[in-house]
Formats: C-alpha cells, sequence, structure tokens
C-alpha cells in the first residue's frame, strides 16, 4: 500500500534505510516537512517572536526537573517541607534540580506573559488565527492551575495560606460556595488531603492537559501559519511555479538556527537568576516560604506569587465604594451598545443586561463581584478576536488610539502586578480601582476605539 | 518596530521603583564571608553550644560541616555533644512542646532561619546579627529580656554573659531643625565577658554559620555558575555564527 508508493528517505547518509524502513510505517517525512522543512514562516519575524519556542524549552525544563522532584519529594503534611529541604541538601545536585524548578516557574510566565503581548502587538489572535489564539489561552489557563497546584507543595507559610485564600475564594459562590471549597480541599482547612491531591493535579493532571493543549496550539498554528509584525498573509503571495509564500522561508533550518540563538540568550538571563539570585529578591522564592506551614499562625502579608498579582490586585479592589464605579460603567457600556445598533433587541438586551448586573451590584456582597471580575479580568482574553475591529492587525498600521490603549494597558497591568505584592492602604486601594478601571476600559471600548482609530496602508508585503 | 521599542519603554517605565515600606528599625549589616572558613567554625562552634540546647537544625546533619573543612572526627570530637552519629541531623534534646510551656513560643528549628528572616528591609543575616545584639533588661517581660528587633520577643538573651546587659535608654535630644525629639538607644549597663567588638565578632561568626546552614550549596551555587556561563557565553557566539551563516541567503 502506502509503503511502496512513498519516495526513499535521502540525504540521511548511513541512516537511509532505517528511516526509509520506518517512514514506510509511520508518517515521519511527512510530520518532518509539514512541521519543520516545509513549514514556510514569514522571514520578518523580531525579538518578540522568541516566545514560543522559548516557552516550549522552558516547558520542556520544567518537566524533566519535575520528574526528578518527583522521585525525591514527600507529598506529606509532616515531611513535605522537610523533603525539599532534603533535596535541597542531601540528594546530590538536588538544589540545581529544584531552582531550576523554581526558577523555571517564573520565567514560564514572563516568557508566556511576553508571548501573548506578541499577539496584542501584531494582532495575532484575528482572523484566520482565533483558534491559535483560544488554545493558547486555554494554555494560559492550565499554567496558571498548574503554578497554582505546584505552589502548595513546599508546604511553606506562603504555600499554605496563599492556597488557603485561593481556595476560599470559592466560597464566594453563592449557594454552592462552601461545598465547593470543601470538595475542593478535601478537609475544612488546606491539609494533607489537599497536598495529596494538588501533588496529582500538579505532576499528572494538568501536565498532560498541558501537553495536548500545545500540541493543538501547534497544529492550529501550522494549519493557519504564522502571523507577523507587518499583519501581512504571506499565503496571499506566492511563487508562481513552486507555489511557496515569497516571504516565507522555510522553519528548518533558518528559524530553528534562529531560535537556538534565542535560548542561548534566554539561558544566559536564566542561569544568571538562578545561579546568582534564586530567590530573585523574594518574587520567585518568597522568604516567609521557608517557614513551615503553620496552620494556627496567619502570615500579617499574604501575598501570592508576582504572576497572579494584577488579578489579585483586581480582587482586592472590588470593595463597596468600587460598586458605584462598576454601576456606571456598566450603564454606560450598555448605553454605548445600544447607541450603536438600530436593532431594538439590541436595546432591549442591553437594557435589560445592565439593569440586571447593577440590581446585583447592589445586593450580592462586593466579595462576590471581586471574584468575578478576577475571573473575568482573565477570560476577557478569549474573546478578544471579536473586540477588535480594526481593519489592519498589526501595531505598525494602527493609529495612535489603539497604541495609548495598549500602552496604557500595559502600566495598568504592571501598576496591578506591584500593588499586589503590597499590604492594603487607602492611596494603594484607589490606584488599584483605576488600574482595575483601564484593564478592562481596554478591552470593553475596544469595538469603538478599534473601528474609529485612523489606520495606515498595509503593504502587500512584508517590510524587511 | 519602533512602535514596540516605545511599548517597551514604557513598560520599563511604568515598573513601580520597588519602594518598600521602611522597617522600623534600621538593620545592621551582617559583616560575614561565606569563604572565611575560621570564622564559618567559629560559628558552629558558638551555634552547637548556645543555640542546639533549645533550638533544633532538623535539616542539617552534622557530617555536611565537612564543607567548612572539618574531618569527620573533628566533627565528632568537638561539636556532638548528645551521643549522635556523625550523620545525623542536628535535632535538639528539648522537645517543642516543653519549650511552648517555658517560654510561650516552641523555639523554632533554625536551619533555614537565614532564609526565612530576609526581607526587603536587608538580608536574613542582617536581621540576626541586628537582633543577637539588640536584647535589653525588660522587667515587664516574662523573662526579663526583650529585643530591639523582635519587640516582646519569647527568647531570653542566651549570651548575655558574653555580652553582658544592655538597657534602653530614652534620651531627649535637640534636632538642628529645632525640636527636641526623644531617642532611644542601647547602653551597656553591665560588662560582659567579651568587650563589645569581640562580643560583635562573636554574633558575627554565628551569623555566618548560620547563613552558610540555611543553603549549604549556595558557595558551590556561585562557583558552578561561573562555569555555566562561560560555557554558555561560547554557545552563544556559536549559535550567533550559524544563524549568520544561515540567513546570509535570506534576501
Amino acid at each position: 500500500m502506502a509503503a511502496t508508493e512513498k519516495a526513499p528517505v535521502t540525504g540521511a547518509g548511513p541512516f537511509n534505510g532505517v528511516l526509509t524502513w520506518i517512514d514506510a510505517r509511520f508518517p515521519m517525512m511527512h510530520l518532518w516537512r509539514e512541521h519543520l522543512a516545509e513549514y514556510y514562516a514569514p522571514k520578518n519575524f523580531n525579538f518578540w517572536y522568541y516566545f514560543g519556542s522559548l516557552a516550549i524549552v522552558v516547558l520542556v525544563l520544567q518537566i524533566v526537573t519535575g520528574i526528578f522532584l518527583t522521585m525525591h519529594y514527600k507529598p506529606d503534611a509532616g515531611q513535605a517541607f522537610a523533603s525539599v529541604e532534603y533535596i535541597m541538601r542531601d540528594v546530590p545536585g538536588g538544589w540545581l534540580i529544584r531552582y531550576m524548578h523554581s526558577t523555571g516557574a517564573s520565567a514560564f510566565f514572563i516568557v508566556i506573559y511576553l508571548h501573548m503581548f506578541r499577539g496584542l502587538l501584531y494582532g495575532s489572535y484575528r482572523k484566520p488565527r482565533e483558534l491559535v489564539w483560544i488554545i493558547g489561552m486555554l494554555i494560559y489557563l492550565a499554567l496558571m492551575a498548574e503554578a497554582f497546584f505546584g505552589y502548595l507543595l513546599p508546604w511553606g507559610q506562603m504555600s499554605y495560606w496563599g492556597a488557603q485564600v485561593i481556595v476560599n475564594l470559592f466560597d464566594a459562590i453563592p449557594l454552592i460556595g462552601p461545598d465547593l471549597s470543601l470538595w475542593i480541599r478535601g478537609d475544612f482547612v488546606v491539609s494533607d488531603a489537599t497536598l495529596n491531591r494538588f501533588f496529582s493535579f500538579h505532576v499528572i493532571a494538568i501536565p498532560l492537559v498541558l501537553l495536548a493543549l500545545v500540541g493543538a496550539h501547534i497544529m492550529a498554528l501550522h494549519e493557519v501559519g504564522s502571523n507577523n509584525p507587518d499583519g501581512v498573509e504571506i499565503k496571499e503571495r506566492k511563487h508562481p511555479a513552486t507555489g511557496r509564500p515569497l516571504d516565507g522561508i522555510p522553519f528548518h533550518p533558518y528559524y530553528t538556527v534562529k531560535d537556538t540563538l534565542g535560548v542561548a540568550v534566554f539561558a544566559i538571563v536564566f542561569a544568571v537568576v538562578m545561579f546568582f539570585m534564586p530567590e530573585f529578591g523574594g518574587y520567585f522564592l518568597e522568604y516567609n516560604n521557608f517557614i513551615p506551614a503553620d496552620p494556627l499562625k496567619t502570615p500579617a502579608h499574604i501575598a501570592p506569587v508576582w504572576y497572579f498579582t494584577p488579578y489579585y490586585s483586581i480582587l482586592r479592589a472590588t470593595t463597596e465604594n468600587f460598586m458605584w464605579v462598576l454601576a456606571v460603567a456598566v450603564v454606560a457600556l450598555g448605553a454605548l451598545i445600544a447607541f450603536s445598533s438600530r436593532d431594538v433587541r439590541v436595546w432591549i438586551g442591553a437594557a435589560v443586561g445592565a439593569a440586571l448586573l447593577v440590581v446585583g451590584f447592589f445586593t450580592i456582597d462586593p466579595k462576590v463581584w471581586g471574584v468575578v471580575l478576577m475571573g473575568v479580568a482573565v477570560m476577557i482574553f478569549f474573546v478578544l478576536p471579536w473586540l477588535d475591529r480594526s481593519p489592519v492587525k498589526s501595531i505598525r498600521y494602527k493609529g495612535r488610539l489603539y497604541k495609548t490603549a495598549l500602552a496604557l494597558f500595559v502600566v495598568a497591568f504592571f501598576v496591578l502586578g506591584y500593588l499586589g505584592t503590597q499590604t492594603v492602604s487607602d492611596v494603594r486601594t484607589v490606584l488599584a480601582q483605576i488600574g482595575t478601571v483601564v484593564y478592562f476600559a481596554f478591552f470593553a471600548l475596544m469595538p469603538w476605539y478599534s473601528r474609529m482609530d485612523p489606520t495606515k496602508p498595509v503593504p502587500d508585503r512584508v517590510t524587511w | 518596530m519602533r512602535t514596540a521599542n516605545i511599548l517597551t519603554a514604557l513598560v520599563l517605565l511604568a515598573m513601580p521603583v520597588a519602594a518598600q515600606a521602611a522597617e522600623s528599625v534600621k538593620l545592621d549589616r551582617a559583616p560575614i564571608d561565606s569563604n572565611d572558613f575560621v570564622s564559618l567554625q567559629r560559628g558552629a562552634h558558638t551555634f552547637i553550644n548556645y543555640c542546639l540546647g533549645c533550638h533544633s537544625a532538623n535539616y542539617m546533619r552534622y557530617n555536611r560541616l565537612r564543607d567548612l573543612g572539618l574531618n569527620e572526627r573533628q566533627i565528632r570530637d568537638n561539636l556532638i555533644f548528645t551521643g549522635l552519629k556523625v550523620g545525623d541531623l542536628m535535632k535538639t534534646a528539648m522537645a517543642p512542646k516543653d519549650g511552648k510551656e517555658w517560654f510561650g513560643a516552641a523555639p523554632p528549628d533554625l536551619t533555614v532561619i537565614a532564609r526565612s528572616r530576609s526581607s526587603h528591609a536587608g538580608s536574613g543575616a542582617d536581621w540576626l546579627y541586628t537582633y543577637m545584639r539588640t536584647f535589653y533588661r525588660d522587667p515587664s517581660r516574662p523573662t526579663g529580656w526583650n529585643n530591639v528587633v523582635y519587640g516582646n520577643v519569647a527568647m531570653p538573651h542566651v549570651l548575655y554573659q558574653l555580652q553582658g546587659e544592655q538597657v534602653l535608654k530614652t534620651e531627649r535630644v535637640m534636632r538642628p531643625e529645632g525640636y527636641a525629639e526623644d531617642v532611644q538607644r542601647l547602653v551597656l549597663d553591665k560588662k560582659g565577658l567579651l568587650s563589645p567588638a569581640e562580643y560583635d565578632r562573636l554574633v558575627a561568626d554565628l551569623v555566618n554559620y548560620l547563613d552558610y546552614m540555611a543553603e549549604p550549596a549556595a558557595t558551590k551555587r556561585r562557583t558552578i555558575g561561573v562555569y555555566v556561563l562561560l560555557f554558555l557565553g561560547l554557545f552563544w557566539v556559536l549559535a550567533y555564527a550559524l544563524k549568520k551563516e544561515f540567513w546570509k541567503d535570506v534576501h
């Protein structure tokens, strides 16, 4: 059958025979060509295009170091903290593996945030890449879960109380909340039962999901082709004879060697942190986490690790006073939606939706809305492909409005992130509330400002 | 690309300066040197003689002290007083329950204390160095001792025979700006066996040891780090050359 129709593998010297044998029984050359040797990527990738391959590198790093840590770690409330110190002291090279894993966790989020920001810069979520973006968002959610479950394992004070705070968020859900958080913990407080199930999620359940999603992410990407800093579809300009995109170059060898260079630079930065400042000033390894978990002693200041702090800030910003701001914002948005449409059904929908939300804001506990806002802050990225109505993809050809909006969003994200690491004060709460408003305005108003924004003409070919 | 650069610059500008809430007490910088084996050995000696009676170091093994230039016989003969084996963990004889009953709080394990006491105000070593030198007599406390860095601490001043007894004096001083201000400072009320300079040295050695014990692999980590960076630098050069060579034909 297929085995006889395929051309023999060439170019592998003494391995031609064995590779031909394999290729007759497995789509080896097909995969090789489709995803590497004949996957045509735009030739104008810049700095922001390193982070996809770096994310895969960090994923592999986390899995490999994780395997070795699991050999020595004990998911037992009585032994967990000691077993981590055992890894740091008595296991040969254990400290190195552990620091790789702890630094890798933060590095993963840095890489992913930059990877996502690239999407915001160049409109990589726009048609036809909506599914690439959505699968990517699912990866981000899985990564957050993975980080959350993993952070409990060292069983330090921050591990313990951080998990306690996050699981307690589910308490806020009306009706089922308390039962749900009890079900998640498996106990009335975070305990050995919680540690065991979090360990299980961290080492097998979530990693499996992550790997499958990463596979789907790449498959979807290779189906539609990569975007580029100009937002030009390279598939629209093909060589008449070969049918290859004129602005495309084979991923291998061009981007494999270029990404190798990226890995080299990344590895240098990674090594500087890992070998010379593994705690990274208390941001990668929190100082309080060197105190064993004590269920009877609540730390004065509980802060999640830095990568969750923007959302934590949004949660804390949702106070009783803030409900007025939310109410005004929802009414204004409803009016804006109604105003932009001639359809009576849209008017009714906007009015009813806004009215229901406003009633909800003042009848349901603000704590619940804090949790809701925090969830929406993450989930809202999913609908980004449909919020952006700009005729162009890339920021290079977008106007001042989008550039300003994105800049404000980035500032808000950083300010919220910083505030999330700090204790609460009146001024900080107001700042966090302003940050929250800016954060959501970026998304909520996008359908309007992205359409109004004057754009520059997009070239036919990529600029190079 | 220009827009991207401007955005990057904005991001960097917006990064809040890590202005941390100032601790009420300014920490002294611990004069420690992780390569000074004599200091580390003296610190280990002080730790085992004075601290290990109540505090454990449950994640640290005695024979790890070979890091400090000692052999197992020296460790066994000079540093183990509790009949433990040289490969055993540094346990304390005092039960945590007793500690809680006697002092109001069980003495914490000290293995990683130098890491957990780190803060934005200073390293854990700085905190410990300041803490061990700022005990003062306070008759209102059950133990008769209080501390400047750790107010109302349950721990009594274990090293008072060496340091002597300090008291907290409040003095009214005239500020150059022209108003009076109460300033508190510690005064040595009764002399100890050591001079203040000798005592500071003893505490510095002890803190040096505690800092070592919190992460015994730290020195090795930094040494290996230098070699790894050298290797990665070389790797970067090769990767760069390879990329240049391949990308020559992209037009």
